[in-house]
């Protein structure tokens, strides 16, 4: 397989899932600001600050509006990661890749990247902003099912399963990050609204139903960190991520540097203390050194097997 | 055609011109008979019904071409007419002998020229004509490829003439393209009238891929080996870019852009993959020899791969076509072309040129000045439909700039008479109705010479237009060799 188609392949499913991810987080950001009480004021921009973009952000707008943040986030062009830039990035990436992937995703996702830019306004404004984003959640899901059902599974998908779950490790630690942060500025996590804060971050990967059935126990803090960093089966929590990489990873052809990465950030992962890095109030810390570590992960991957690009 | 009434033949008139399936009104010739006799006896809603089917079944199969426009690069569905044309089997042999004749005639001049220039020495071709050409490549001189072939594919432009005389238009031997609509045109007919195929011995045209693979294969420095074949394409911006893709697909090559490619130190060419460097043995390149290696030539090409030229003078990669190959491309050489036969091969042509006047000689460009109301002026080096004079079809002031233009640079341009470019039913809004067409047949030459089973039909399909191109307005008809004797 050349180089080029795997890069390709590779960039598909992390934008596929980038834009997937985006969407659902908006709507559980959503749907928690509607239950939150008049005093606390929710920042919409914590969301841009989970996707990394704020620095194109405060280029852009001098208020952190809820209108300001979602158009950010799921229209604006400058923004590389908004949804419509994701959705445009992944189309690209199967047009130039179409003798790759099954005819049917061409369409799936030509039509998705249509459907987004007649109905941007719909996804801004208030009132139809949830069926929006269900609709765009539904059909990534659609495109990756395809992927799993009809591509052959052989080196081509190997580069999409690490794709997918690189964006979805990614964001995960973002996500808790987020949710660490306002643990920390003052929301008390006995008082139900704290409760509420952790279920949103449960939501936003779609957690919340999986949690309940594992974790037997109240939403709290140190649960959710737990079960999203650390739980093995739930298919969106980091370690599980990590280990999709490294199941990937292992069986590419000259991986021995990517692989060897992989397992270390598994390692990292699986074996944090969790219960300690709260009493030591270094969950932050610990995240940024797990986000460096994904980002080193990619590194290793494009230096390894995307060389043509660089070279160019 | 009024409401689903059947098709009147009586009320169909080709007028002035050649149609290609009914001699006169109400009279089809005797190939198009089984074919005419079908539509007779469809109604109007049911033949829409069929132009529609083939429409959904163009936007399924993704056959597309790409044009540029407003900055973003557009897929649009491919034009096609579901009405066939039609051509005897009797008749088709003779042309297939002369483009055969034709490609024999062009290589062995084409290496002539890079050579010892024999022809020239001869006197019967001045030394002018290709030492000007812009596609004459000096870095060619003094190299054969392996088998003495330089255009290894090549698509001649067929036109009908009133009388129905064809004429060999012009003949593609830097990237041509269209093939692979050739092919989808065939699967759509198919699709659309499978009866037909029932009851009628047209001959097939799937068995391109394999043969071009095969001719591919057969130029590889490797011969013993399972040859690797790359198609080099310029990317997906590229109008062709999904021919490219169909190309690479049907041969189980490699679809490669320049980035892919690396020349190493023993001059060899490799692919990069994940595995690794890996040999390519074959290139079949679709991006024009300005771009294909930046240490030869266009150095801000970003397109090619540095060292291509190299590999491929010390013998170590096959490139088709052969760089260079593209000199004989050129509309004045194109005149030359029967002379070259009769020079090199001692036959006569078989299929006849279009009558041409060449601006660099005084007589003829005195001639073309004063006749521009009546001629077709033609760049010696464009391809496309792009920078002609259809003087008919033109205005007082576009034919004042071309005077202008020609006395500028005369070798750069060539005219010939407006032909009355033979019609076929086509199917329009109102109902079916004469169109232009042309026909570009392909010939593949390696080991030994391959011709289409008739080719690529190009439809004009506004009314009156001679311009075919499907950058402009064109579109195509799926293109049968009929055998009446069996």
């Amino acid at each position: 397989m050349l180089s080029r188609v795997a890069e390709r392949l590779y960039w598909m499913a992390r934008y596929l899932e980038r834009a997937e991810n985006t969407a659902r987080m908006i709507m559980a950001f959503n749907s928690m600001s509607l239950d939150m009480p008049r005093h606390a004021t929710l920042s919409w921009r914590s969301l841009v600050v989970v996707t990394g973009m704020q620095a194109i952000f405060d280029e852009h707008y001098t208020r952190e509006d809820e209108r300001n943040c979602v158009k950010f986030l799921i229209a604006d062009t400058y923004n590389p990661s908004s949804i419509a830039s994701c959705l445009r990035a992944t189309r690209e990436n199967v047009r130039t890749t179409r003798d790759q992937v099954p005819t049917e995703a061409w369409e799936v996702i030509n039509e998705l990247y249509l459907y987004v830019q007649e109905h941007l306004d719909a996804g801004i404004g208030k009132r139809s902003r949830y069926e929006f984003l269900s609709e765009i959640v539904e059909r990534c899901q659609m495109l990756t099912g395809l992927l799993a059902g009809c591509m052959s599974h052989d080196a081509g998908y190997d580069f999409i399963r690490v794709g997918r779950n690189l964006e979805r490790a990614d964001m995960a630690t973002r996500q808790i990050e987020v949710g660490a942060l306002q643990l920390l500025e003052g929301f008390d996590p006995t008082e139900p609204y704290g409760g509420l804060l952790w279920t949103s971050v449960l939501r936003y990967q779609s957690a919340f139903q999986m949690y309940r059935h594992n974790v037997r126990r109240k939403v709290s803090g140190p649960g959710v960190l737990r079960f999203l960093l650390q739980n093995g089966p739930f298919p969106r929590s980091v370690l599980h991520c990590l280990s999709e990489v490294a199941s990937a990873l292992e069986r590419l052809p000259r991986n021995e540097l990517p692989l060897r990465t992989a397992l270390q950030a598994v390692r990292h992962a699986r074996d944090a203390d969790v219960d300690a890095l709260i009493r030591k109030n270094a969950v932050i810390p610990f995240l940024e050194d797990l986000q460096l570590e994904i980002g080193d992960l990619h590194e290793a991957i494009a230096d390894n097997w995307f060389p043509a690009v660089n070279a160019a | 055609m009024k409401k689903n009434q059947p098709i009147d033949w009586k009320t169909y008139d080709p007028g002035e011109f050649f149609d290609e399936l009914i001699a006169a009104p109400n009279q089809p010739r005797p190939v198009a008979g089984g074919i005419t006799e079908y539509l007779a006896d469809l109604d109007s809603a049911e033949i829409r019904a069929r132009q529609q089917a083939a429409e959904l079944a163009i936007l399924e199969m993704g056959v597309s071409f790409t044009i540029y426009s407003e900055g973003e690069n557009i897929d649009r569905a491919w034009p096609f007419d579901i009405i066939p044309r039609v051509i005897a089997l009797k008749e088709w042999q003779t042309i297939e002998q002369g483009l055969a004749q034709r490609l024999t005639a062009l290589n062995m001049f084409i290496n002539d020229i890079y050579n010892d220039q024999n022809i020239v020495q001869d006197k019967v071709i001045p030394k002018y004509v290709f030492a000007n050409s812009k596609n004459f490549r000096e870095q060619c001189r003094g190299f054969t490829p392996p088998l003495g072939v330089w255009a290894h594919i090549c698509g001649s432009d067929l036109v009908r003439d009133k009388d129905g005389t064809l004429y060999v238009l012009e003949d593609n031997l830097r990237v041509p393209s269209g093939v692979s609509y050739m092919l989808e045109n065939r699967q759509l007919t198919k699709r659309v009238f499978p009866e037909l195929f029932e009851n009628t011995s047209i001959l097939p045209v799937d068995d391109y891929t394999n043969q071009l693979f095969d001719m591919l294969a057969s130029i590889s420095p490797r011969p013993q080996d399972h040859p690797k074949i790359a198609v080099l394409t310029p990317g997906i911006f590229n109008s062709a870019y999904f021919e490219h893709s169909f190309l690479a697909q049907r041969m189980g090559a490699q679809l490669v852009e320049g980035a892919d490619l690396v020349v190493g130190e023993d001059d060899c060419v490799y692919m990069r993959t994940i595995e690794g460097l890996e040999r390519v043995d074959v290139i079949y390149r679709r991006i024009d020899d300005d771009f294909l290696d930046p240490e030869v030539f266009r150095e801000d090409s970003t397109l090619g791969v540095p060292g291509l030229m190299r590999a491929w003078r010390n013998g170590k990669v096959a490139l088709a076509n052969a760089p260079g190959a593209g000199v004989a491309d050129d509309k004045v050489i194109y005149t030359f072309v029967p002379d070259m036969i009769r020079y090199y091969l001692k036959e006569e042509p078989i299929i006849p040129n279009v009558p041409t006047w060449m601006c660099v000689n005084k007589q003829d460009r005195d001639y073309v000045l004063e006749h521009l109301d009546e001629l077709v002026v033609k760049p010696a080096n464009e391809s496309g439909g792009y920078g002609m004079l259809v003087g008919p079809h033109s205005t007082k002031k576009q034919r004042t700039e071309f005077a202008a233009l020609i006395k500028k640079n005369p070798r750069n341009y060539i005219a010939q008479p407006t032909l009355a470019l033979s019609v076929s039913p086509t199917l329009c809004d109102g109902g079916l109705e004469p169109r232009h067409l042309d026909l570009r047949p392909f010939v593949l030459q390696g080991v030994r010479t391959y011709v289409t089973a008739g080719g690529l039909t190009r439809v004009a399909m506004r009314k009156g237009s001679l311009v075919v191109n499907s950058s402009q307005g064109g579109g195509s008809k799926d293109t049968w060799i009929v055998d009446e004797e069996n």
